[in-house]
């Protein structure tokens, strides 16, 4: 069975929000329709977004690390906002595991946006129906495009690659040996929802440099630069030559 | 959460209604066995029911200005394996149906005897109706209770008390009105009805104020350290995505002062409770109809209360990525 996610990398990502922008505008000219954006330019600029970058600080000034944190759908494996839609409109996908809903249907009870404990489900308050990341469904599986593209808008967008793609049940594909070699986690593991987005943790990136290091022994340059520390008059190795 | 004041009004209303129909049946079922005298059918059975019925009526349409899309809410009635909001909308259609026709059977005198025992003690065709009118009544005070306690990760509402709570509070606020009601049409059964209200407004006070105590000292599971998953005693939130607002910041909290919860609390405790039993009582000692009117009226505004308190204390852990809330 495919269960296909995102991984989304803590430690690359430097909150540009590059792949917010790309989402609502590949998913706003999409099929499924725009999603509305009031007062864009306005005091009170609100709209519909499948994902967010929120940013956090962590630890005590000046220890502090900045670290920001791209949301969206986690296409869990036990989605908590499925089985209480009363009109089936919120379903999960068998083949790829995808969670969608379907805009036909949705009669817009808001019930499901209170099931799932990410708020990761947002009304359009237009269109009247709940919508949510579609992990990009109406491009991954396009063949027009060369298949390097068929990919989640937001995961060409990202200028850092800190977004991976992929299915998290094939344990060799890109996404699984990322969650498993660099500590990939997923978010409230308490509510037994297990979601497919994982986020791998920020690492300490640190390096020791000693002395010797900063000058390099065997600098070719170096050869043209010779330092002629010897008296001219030094006797030499081999009483002919001299510095 | 916010409060949605169509689903306020939709959850008291129908909560009236059942309650109402279940004091009508009452009535009905302790005369069939002798207990009380039996009261004349049109007047009583047949109106009382009619009143529950138009209870149940307006709170269907307070819930349709919940939904976005109301001419699909058909659709709803699908995933009632899965979904209790389904599971409710097909049971309130039931309910209204059985009472409409308890009702309507009243009227017209569609009635037979099927049974008549020695003692007196006797079963009537109302009363079959009527007992199955009081099982999907039951049904839908269930369902609507677990549409709320079954959200595992809103504490406050994840208890069997928020399902007892709303069959109590319905039941109290129609057996209330049913004591309103029979001082007009029933005189006999004010009584009957006045006891029967406070008793079981009672019982509600004392399972609301067990759940304002479980709520007072609940323990959330979901921190800010399990929802970025950095594990961190100071996380702060610098940023929430955006500058404006969004459905995320106005559907999941109730942007109301500390203070303000603090007192709707005890405003509802004493319309809901403690004013209705007074009023109750005196309307029932001095035999006074407009005051037993009063004593539904207040207890229904402490309903809306409890209710929008209800909605607005559960914490829903969406929030924590909301921090600015």
């Amino acid at each position: 069975m495919t269960q296909l996610a995102l991984v989304i990398d803590l430690n690359v990502c430097v909150g540009c929000h590059a792949c917010v922008i790309s989402c609502k505008e590949w998913n706003t000219s999409g099929p499924a329709g725009t999603m509305c954006d009031d007062n864009p330019y306005g005091a009170d600029p609100t709209g519909t977004f499948f994902n967010r970058v929120q940013t956090y600080e962590i630890g005590e000034f000046p220890y502090t690390e900045t670290v920001h944190f791209p949301k969206s759908c986690l296409h869990c494996e036990d989605p908590p906002c499925v089985p209480v839609c009363p009109t089936g409109a919120s379903y999960k996908r068998e083949n790829d595991g995808i969670v969608l809903v379907d805009y036909d249907k949705c009669i817009g009870c808001r019930y499901c946006s209170w099931a799932c404990p990410y708020g990761v489900r947002e009304i359009d308050e237009h269109e009247k129906v709940m919508k949510k990341c579609t992990l990009c469904v109406d491009r991954i599986y396009d063949e027009s495009l060369p298949k390097a593209e068929r990919k989640p808008a937001c995961v060409m967008a990202c200028p850092t690659s800190a977004r991976l793609f992929g299915d998290v049940h094939d344990p060799q594909s890109e996404v699984s040996i990322a969650i498993r070699e660099e500590g990939g986690y997923a978010l409230m593991p308490e509510w037994g929802t297990r979601p497919s987005n994982h986020y791998l943790p920020r690492r300490k990136m640190r390096k020791h440099i000693h002395k010797d290091e900063l000058v390099r022994a065997d600098n070719p340059l170096k050869k043209e630069q010779r330092d002629h520390a010897e008296p001219i008059d030094a006797p030499t190795l081999d009483d002919s030559t001299s510095w | 959460m916010h409060p949605a004041f169509s689903v306020v009004f939709l959850t008291t209303l129908i909560g009236v209604g059942q309650g109402l129909f279940l004091a009508i049946f009452t009535g009905q079922s302790y005369s069939a066995v002798e207990l009380l005298p039996s009261e004349d059918s049109i007047q009583f059975y047949a109106m009382g029911s009619m009143l529950a019925l138009a209870f149940l009526f307006a709170g269907l349409i307070a819930s349709l200005f919940h939904l976005g899309h109301p001419e699909r809410a058909w659709r709803a009635a699908t995933k009632w394996r899965t979904s209790w909001l389904s599971r409710e909308v097909i049971i309130l259609p039931l309910v209204m149906f059985l009472v409409c026709l308890y009702s309507l059977m009243h009227y017209f005198g569609w009635d037979t005897m099927l049974f008549t025992s020695k003692t007196g003690a006797h079963l009537q065709l109302t009363l079959i109706v009527g007992g199955l009118g009081l099982i999907a009544t039951l049904a839908l005070f269930l369902c609507t209770g677990m549409i709320y306690a079954a959200i595992k990760f809103l504490q406050e509402w994840a208890t069997p008390l928020t399902v007892i709570n709303y069959l109590l509070l319905g039941s109290a606020s129609g057996f209330v009105l049913a004591t309103a009601f029979s001082s007009y049409n029933a005189p006999g059964l004010v009584k009957f009805y006045g006891i029967w209200a406070t008793i079981i407004t009672l019982a509600a006070l004392l399972t609301r104020s067990a759940a304002l105590l479980r709520n007072a000292r609940i323990k959330y599971k979901s921190s800010m350290q399990t929802a970025i998953g950095i594990r961190h005693n100071q996380i702060q939130q610098k940023s929430m995505g955006f500058m404006g607002g969004s459905v995320n910041t106005r559907d999941f909290f109730h942007h109301q002062s500390r203070l303000f919860m603090k007192s709707i609390k005890w405003v509802f405790m004493l319309l809901t409770f403690f004013l209705p039993l007074l009023f109750l009582w005196s309307g029932i000692e001095q035999a006074n109809s407009s005051t037993l009117i009063l004593a539904f009226l207040i207890q229904y505004a402490g309903l809306i209360m409890e209710r929008w308190f209800f909605f607005a204390q559960a914490n829903h852990p969406q929030n924590l990525y909301y921090q600015s809330l």
